[in-house]
């Protein structure tokens, strides 16, 4: 009996094993409503830790015997509080979050989604905390990273590990739900960092234009990276085409959902774009595309592997943002009622821009919540 | 804003600044204000938070610098 930690890491594991876990989160309730730790076979309650000062009494017929137990809070301190306090009044194990929700925010798993032609391979990085997904392909001793975040020792870590170096860092538009990793990871490797140009108007940094019809080769000859312009969510946002086989949406299509034409402040003038690009640009590819984008709002999105993927055919029969036949309609289910806006989020685009330089805590605090970047 | 009891809990971290404002308030009278000083930012939103569910009264909230300053009036 008594507590213990369990790490990010090993609760992503349990998550992505669809394992069952029953969570105590003990955050206030306004958190708690905004954002918590979801999977397919967790279940999860909330109680404020300071409505349990006096004893967990009234919370131990709410917990299973038959399941492990983990306390959730902002950054640790009053999980373990409490995780004490329901150890010593019933002889159980419980365990707390190391770091908290924090920390979970963070948290980046790297997922192996394919293999390209001539032993390349196509990775998804599952920040699943925040429902963030970056990629790397990798072919012959080279990568290409795309959508990185903020957190780029993962992906240094990656690129040790496959002794690949690093050619490009690319960014399929400008963020505005988190922080890019994508300057520094291109700085830190002495790699190229591409940016679509329509969306760089404000930086501060100079970049490579990530243009239409561009090809970004990646090993020798072996696996091309094709640019195609479909601008909606942002004026510039730029898809990627891996391997003629993989199609890197970024926030334009999701699995679920489609992409947020306001966070710029444009809705208005990027609903067109928006139904261009979903509609007619899109419509016209193959249908065995695989799409891979750069969220997910929902665990249910995340398939057996923990990876987040559908053919693109398969998204234009059962994706609702791609089955709405009216203009009007479209229009409307695009601009109004969309969900809040992401935390923090004009700041992330000046920083994103370059403008400005906030402080590493800062930016802790600055992408805490979910990424909000699809329509519903 | 007068109080009756001022709580130094700057410095401490989630959940102290509330365990400790709960063990001061019930030392109070009804009616008598306490006010609380803290740094960390869980805070912010902690302190209103436990008043509201325990019945107490949050009477002011203010920023100076780092320091979250509250003051509440015991039910």
């Amino acid at each position: 009996m008594g507590i213990q930690a369990l790490t990010a890491a090993e609760l992503a594991k349990k998550v992505m094993n669809q394992e069952p876990l029953f969570i105590l989160d003990v955050r206030n309730e306004d958190e708690f409503q905004d954002w918590r730790v979801e999977g397919k076979n967790v279940e999860v309650i909330n109680k404020p830790y300071f409505e349990l000062l006096d004893g967990v009494d009234e919370i131990l017929d709410r917990i299973p015997s038959d399941k492990e137990v983990l306390v959730v809070c902002a950054k640790e301190g009053s999980s373990q509080f409490v995780a004490d306090m329901l150890a010593e009044a019933d002889g159980g194990d419980y365990l707390y979050l190391q770091g908290g929700m924090k920390t979970w925010s963070e948290h980046i798993e790297p997922v192996k989604a394919a293999d390209l032609t001539d032993g390349g391979e196509l990775y998804q990085f599952v920040r699943i905390g925040k429902g963030c997904l970056s990629y790397a392909v990798i072919s012959n001793g080279e990568a290409a990273i795309v959508d990185p975040v903020r957190l780029t020792d993962a992906f240094a870590s990656f690129l040790e590990e496959k002794q690949a170096v690093l050619k490009y860092a690319v960014d399929t538009h400008l963020h505005a739900d988190h922080i890019s990793g994508g300057r520094d990871l291109a700085e830190r490797f002495g790699a190229s960092y591409l940016l679509p140009e329509a969306d760089a108007g404000g930086v501060t940094f100079s970049y490579e234009p990530l243009e239409d019809g561009k090809t970004l080769t990646v090993g020798g000859t072996e696996i091309d990276i094709q640019a195609m312009y479909s601008p909606g969510h942002t004026i510039g946002s730029t898809s990627l085409i891996v391997d003629d086989q993989y199609l890197l949406t970024g926030d334009i299509l999701f699995v679920d959902s489609i992409g947020r034409p306001d966070l710029a402040g444009k809705a208005e003038d990027w609903v067109g774009d928006l139904r261009e690009t979903l509609y007619s640009r899109y419509a016209d590819l193959d249908g065995d595309l695989v799409v891979l984008p750069a969220h997910f709002s929902k665990h249910e999105e995340l398939d057996d592997n923990g990876l987040v993927m559908a053919e693109l055919a398969d998204l234009y029969a059962r994706n609702h943002g791609l089955n709405i036949e009216d203009e009007a309609a479209f229009r409307r289910a695009v601009t109004e009622n969309l969900p809040p806006q992401p935390n923090a989020y004009e700041t992330i685009r000046q920083t994103n821009m370059g403008q400005v330089e906030p402080a590493e805590e800062e930016k802790t605090e600055m992408e805490i919540g979910p990424n909000r970047c699809a329509v519903s | 804003m007068e109080s009756n009891k001022v709580l130094n809990a700057e410095g401490l971290a989630c959940p102290m600044p509330v365990v400790k404002a709960k063990k001061e308030i019930d030392n109070l009278n009804a009616g008598d204000i306490l006010e609380i000083h803290a740094t960390d930012k869980g805070a912010a939103s902690d302190i209103p938070a436990w008043t509201k569910s325990s019945g107490h009264e949050l009477l002011q909230q203010d920023n100076e610098g780092e320091t979250l300053k509250f003051w509440i009036k015991k039910a």
